[in-house]
């Protein structure tokens, strides 16, 4: 499904090389995830992936279904059923929750040349799926995560994700600033979604959340490359030595 | 200094060749005081301080320019809205198609009538909050209109109506030059609703002198009309009684020259004043909110709020001033005005003033101006939303918290929605 080859990106502003070759495939139906130290350009690989400005791939592929998604359009790859759970969701004064998760679905199913989604089935649909992650009305009709807690806007991410049923799921660091609470609503939410069509890739420093969402492969980055894959015994390891022993192994 | 004072007094001069004073009645005195006013100011030079931004030649000269009348076949804004309808085509009063002017709770006569009916309160009013507005700031074309209005509204509330009373301004002749004047009294304790829509005329000169007694309210929103080349300066004096509450809210789509200027006056204690304002301008476009709020009396709220998004060279200009005398202790003022740039050639020109001479107040102010927000963007984009389509949600946020101060509801959806269509529209 998701299928990336020697991957090289810098950034624009600066000669700085981020990532130095990465190569990862993740077969649909799989959930694979990516440990790493900081800096070892794991959040780097979510935002490329998902045509965020200011990178500029110098080599390699990204490609979705067969389709290269480093030629598309941001939108383009998300109703190409990419998604990208944000560490820092972003805040819209303005912006109604509901008006932008209508806005989303309904582009995407436009672009997809499907019919839009009528205002009385995207409702029942969104208060069902709402309902799930414990997300209320009035959550719902504030603006897009403005005053939401942390727990909020990793709950919020996960709801659009829900509503827009994409293919591949990128996490970037969804754990982050959440409560033992809320990583397990987050992460029930994710695993509601796993089926045999849908592939992840979850972005994590820690094993917590793996315990709550199990993978199949996981992934040890580090300085711009993946420098070892494995099991879910992996993670476990770098959960009890860190990285030091495995970062030594490989060099 | 010589000669731009003979410039001015030419400009004068040729102005005045071109109109007539109307002669008779009891507004004879209020007419020819206000040309003496005139006279003595002389019509705004670009060298005057409060038109630095704004250049006044095409509102100043003898002939407007000529606007074409734009075409379209939308449902005009308020449509859906119960209310009283009163027409003014090119500025002139059109009965055939208006309401009868009647409406409980309300007298509505045209100023042409007040002194044969012997309206007290009306003579009494006319040109003189638009005089008492002068200083500091001269206001010449307001002094214009008071002296050469021929047409426009007594309108008298002595108790609160069952609907708004809705202007509507057709322009019909593309080289009309229209002068509308209207007077309002609230009296204690009624409340009045009042739109205002259409593009009026070629180049339309409007002066509403407001005045609302104790406990009173006038809610008053307006949408300015969609005529790419119309040009209108329009005046809102409004004088405030103990208790009052003034809302005023202003959208601006189009207009090659727009120059709103409201002029706020509280007399009385506990009273509140909102005066907002949100325009979308595109190219050959320049809008100029110019406020002026005097608190002369204990703990009055004001509050502005503007909004401009403009792109492809269209230009904003806010000058906002809150005046605070010592006298009026317990002052809350509050002031912002905001542009979105969508792109590298348009421009903001803000200039927001305190002057403060009580020691017991809160006040304060604050202007942006910025492009859309990059992060936001791509969050929506991220989500399967188009370019064109986040950037008009964001631009529509943007403005929505304009429109967000028009107190009733349904107005501002109303208007919200009418913007997004016209944002989706253009893109």
């Amino acid at each position: 499904m998701l299928e990336i080859k020697n991957l090289h990106v810098q950034l624009e502003e600066e000669d700085k090389q981020i990532l130095k070759g990465v190569d990862l495939t993740v077969e649909p139906g799989t959930v694979h995830a990516i440990m790493g130290p900081n800096g070892s350009g794991k959040s780097t690989l979510s935002y490329v992936l998902a045509g965020r400005d200011g990178y500029e791939v110098t080599e390699g592929t990204a490609t979705l279904d067969g389709e290269s998604l480093l030629d598309m359009e941001p939108e383009e790859r998300a109703a190409a059923g990419l998604f990208l759970a944000f560490q820092y969701p972003v805040e819209i004064p303005g912006v109604g929750n509901m008006t932008f998760l209508r806005t989303a679905v309904n582009a995407q199913r436009k672009a997809r040349g499907e019919e839009e989604l009528s205002a009385a089935d995207f409702l029942k649909l969104v208060r069902e799926r709402a309902k799930a992650l414990k997300i209320d009305a009035d959550m719902l009709k504030r603006p897009v995560n403005v005053g939401f807690s942390g727990g909020e806007k990793k709950r919020n991410e996960i709801l659009q994700m829900a509503m827009l049923e994409p293919k591949m799921c990128i996490l970037d660091e969804t754990d982050s600033g959440l409560d033992v609470d809320a990583m397990k609503l987050v992460s029930d939410g994710v695993n509601a979604l796993r089926d045999a069509g849908r592939g992840f890739l979850v972005i994590t420093h820690y094993q917590r959340l793996l315990d709550h969402i199990k993978p199949d492969v996981v992934h040890i980055m580090a300085k711009g490359r993946i420098i070892k894959t494995g099991g879910p015994e992996l993670a476990l390891e770098v959960e009890t030595n860190g990285y030091a022993d495995i970062l030594n192994e490989v060099a | 200094m010589a000669v731009p004072e003979r410039k001015a007094q030419e400009a004068l001069e040729a102005r005045l060749a071109g109109l007539v004073l109307p002669e008779g009645g009891c507004l004879d005195k209020p007419r020819k005081e206000a040309l003496a006013r005139l006279t003595e100011m002389g019509l705004p030079q670009r060298r005057d301080e409060y038109w630095r931004f704004t250049r006044p030649d095409t509102l100043i000269q003898p002939e407007p320019l000529p606007a074409r009348v734009f075409d379209n076949d939308e449902v005009p804004v308020f449509s859906s809205i119960d209310r009283l309808k009163i027409v003014f085509v090119d500025g002139v009063f059109d009965p055939e198609a208006s309401d009868d002017l009647e409406l409980e709770g309300v007298r509505i006569d045209r100023i042409a009538d007040i002194c044969d009916k012997d309206i007290h309160w009306a003579k009494d009013l006319y040109g003189v909050l638009e005089e008492r507005g002068q200083h500091p700031v001269a206001r010449p074309l307001a002094a214009l209109n008071t002296a050469f209005a021929r047409d426009g509204l007594a309108i008298h509330v002595t108790r609160t109506p069952s609907k708004p009373i809705s202007l509507v301004y057709v322009h019909a002749s593309e080289t009309s030059d229209a002068i509308l004047h209207h007077i309002i009294r609230v009296e204690p304790e009624a409340e009045l609703t009042l739109l205002e829509n259409g593009p009026a005329a070629a180049r339309f000169n409007k002066c509403i002198e407001v005045d609302i007694a104790d406990g009173g309210k006038l809610h008053h929103v307006r949408a300015q009309g969609r005529d790419h080349e119309r040009r209108a300066v329009t005046h809102m004096f409004s004088r405030l009684g103990a208790r009052s509450v003034y809302k005023s809210f202003t959208l601006t789509v189009n207009g090659v020259m727009t120059r709103n200027e409201q002029i706020v006056e509280f007399t009385g204690d506990d009273a509140l004043a909102h005066v907002a304002g949100a325009c979308l301008g595109d190219g050959d476009f320049h809008h100029d909110d110019t406020v002026f709020v005097t608190h002369d009396a204990l703990n009055c709220e004001s509050r502005q709020v503007f909004k401009k998004v403009l792109k492809n060279g269209a230009v904003g200009v806010f000058q906002g001033k809150i005046l605070v005398n010592q006298k009026a202790q317990k002052t809350d003022g509050y002031q912002i005005s905001q542009s979105l740039l969508l792109d590298g050639d348009s421009q903001f020109l803000a200039k927001p003033e305190l002057e403060i001479y009580a020691d017991d107040v809160a006040c304060s102010h604050g202007s942006t101006s910025g492009a859309i927000d990059e992060e936001s963007l791509f969050y929506l984009r991220s989500r399967g939303v188009p370019e064109k389509d986040a950037t008009n949600l964001l631009t529509l946020a943007f403005l929505a918290e304009a429109v967000d101060e028009i107190e009733d509801p349904k107005l501002a959806e109303d208007l919200l929605e009418r913007l997004e269509a016209w944002l989706a529209r253009r893109s």
